[in-house]
């Protein structure tokens, strides 16, 4: 139930109370998600979705230091391993 | 998928697990919050992997676990009535309650839908005018945000067909009662990476500094929680008790202000009986007085007996950290997931139904 979904947003409409809907794409699934709670994603910008709502825009820039992480861990006795 | 697969990625993996073994000197005894964290691991079989570095301790991260009986029963007596109809995140559907659960109500002609988000829910009440909706509003602060949503735009365009049963818990509560237990034995936590993209870091610092207890938070994929693991290994070995943000990609400082606006509008902090950890102080959600027309305990009043566990389930211990779920009597015979006596055995985020869909039938390690 804490299940968020990374989804890229491919389109942006406005709802009658002004709140921000959009169309985001899961893989090439598609559902209709509120955008309510990210005021600042774009068309292009992924997102994680948690029950048909946006909760933060996901930063590239944050996502990628993982692999730089790993990456200083490294060595190469790791190649072809176990 | 984007933002998914790369964290699940086998060599990466390889390489932080030989980090964290080259790392902890001992074995550490760790809980992770949330019942999605609790999945990975032992979908992964990262519990196996780092044996000796951790006694995993599953904490109470699930939100359909510990969701009070009570409730379940309320809801069952709500879907009975037959102007009413009662929309629910799919997991609910299959807890137990006292004698029945939702999926067998609708068997029996109660009117029980599955909704995906509550604005789902709040649809079915514009097009079913004729009838009352009641949404089963359950979660953490992840959820908090969306349901009450779903409660503010029902009061702004005048749904009044559409009402809330509200059963919302809050984490830091429920981690200080397992922090305050004399016989607790967690020494670092894996904080819950989506509670606080809404929620922020502040709550766990404050805890980390009262407490003297490492919190990691982290996300959910693989590569995070071994991430989040090593990172937290680190901090115990240094006997640093601070926080740290592995889920950086998510996680802001300051958490989702826009989403915790419109929580506060429409929900304040209570005291709230979880299931399995008793009545935890500020441990929950209610409505706010000025929302309490689309409060669903109040537009249906109760007329059901006092809501009773069965005696043979140990969810208590399991979601306290105190027992494994293999360790339990029932489990896998009495209660799997296709006849669960508890909620860890239903929920997918259930520690129970983990250890059985993963086939942990004994204790880590041990061959079968």
């Amino acid at each position: 139930m804490c299940l968020g979904i990374p989804g890229e947003i491919v389109s942006i409409e406005d709802n009658p109370l002004g709140l921000r809907t959009g169309t985001v794409s899961f893989g090439g699934t598609q559902r209709e998600v509120s955008l309510a709670y990210t005021p600042e994603a774009e068309i292009g910008d992924y997102v994680v979705v948690h029950v048909g709502f946006a909760i933060s825009r996901i930063d590239e820039e944050e996502a990628r230091k993982v692999f730089a992480y790993v990456r200083e861990l490294g060595g190469l006795e790791e190649l072809g391993a176990t | 998928m984007k933002f998914l697969d790369e964290y699940r990625d086998g060599a990466s993996a390889r390489r932080i697990i030989r980090q964290i073994q080259d790392t902890a000197t001992r074995r550490w005894r760790i809980m992770e919050v949330c019942g999605g964290q609790t999945h990975t691991l032992i979908r992964s079989g990262i519990d196996e992997l780092l044996l000796e570095q951790f006694d995993p301790i599953h904490g109470p991260g699930c939100p359909v676990c510990v969701t009070p009986l009570e409730k379940i029963d309320r809801a069952i007596e709500i879907a009975a009535r037959r102007d009413v109809i009662v929309a629910t995140f799919g997991d609910m559907m299959r807890v137990p309650g006292s004698k029945s659960d939702l999926l067998r109500a609708r068997a029996e002609g109660a009117d029980v839908r599955m909704v995906y988000s509550p604005l789902d829910a709040l649809e079915i009440a514009r097009r079913n005018p004729d009838k009352q909706v009641v949404f089963f509003a359950v979660g953490f602060e992840t959820t908090a945000p969306a349901n009450a949503m779903a409660v503010w735009m029902a009061k702004r365009q005048g749904i009044d067909n559409f009402s809330a049963l509200v059963s919302h818990v809050r984490v830091p509560p429920a981690v200080e009662a397992i922090l305050a237990d004399p016989e607790c034995g967690v020494e670092g936590f894996i904080g819950p990476g989506h509670v606080c993209t809404i929620m922020g870091r502040q709550e766990y610092e404050d805890l980390a500094a009262r407490y003297r207890v490492p919190f990691v938070i982290a996300g959910f994929e693989p590569l995070d929680l071994l991430q989040g693991l090593l990172m937290l290994v680190e901090l115990l070995e240094e006997g640093r008790p601070i926080v740290l943000n592995q889920y950086t990609r998510s996680v802001r400082d300051e958490g989702n202000a826009q989403a915790r606006r419109i929580m506060n509008e429409v929900l304040s902090v209570a005291d709230f009986p979880w299931r399995g950890l008793g009545c935890i102080p500020g441990g929950g959600f209610r409505l706010r007085d000025e929302y309490a027309d689309f409060d669903a305990e109040r537009r249906f009043p109760t007329t059901s007996e006092p809501a009773r566990e069965p005696a043979i389930c140990i969810a208590a211990q399991v979601l306290q950290g105190k027992k494994k779920p293999h360790e339990c009597p029932a489990f896998g015979t009495q209660c799997t997931p296709t006849s669960p006596l508890g909620a860890p055995m239903v929920s997918s985020e259930g520690a129970c139904a983990a250890y059985y869909a993963f086939r942990r039938y004994q204790e880590a390690g041990h061959v079968a």
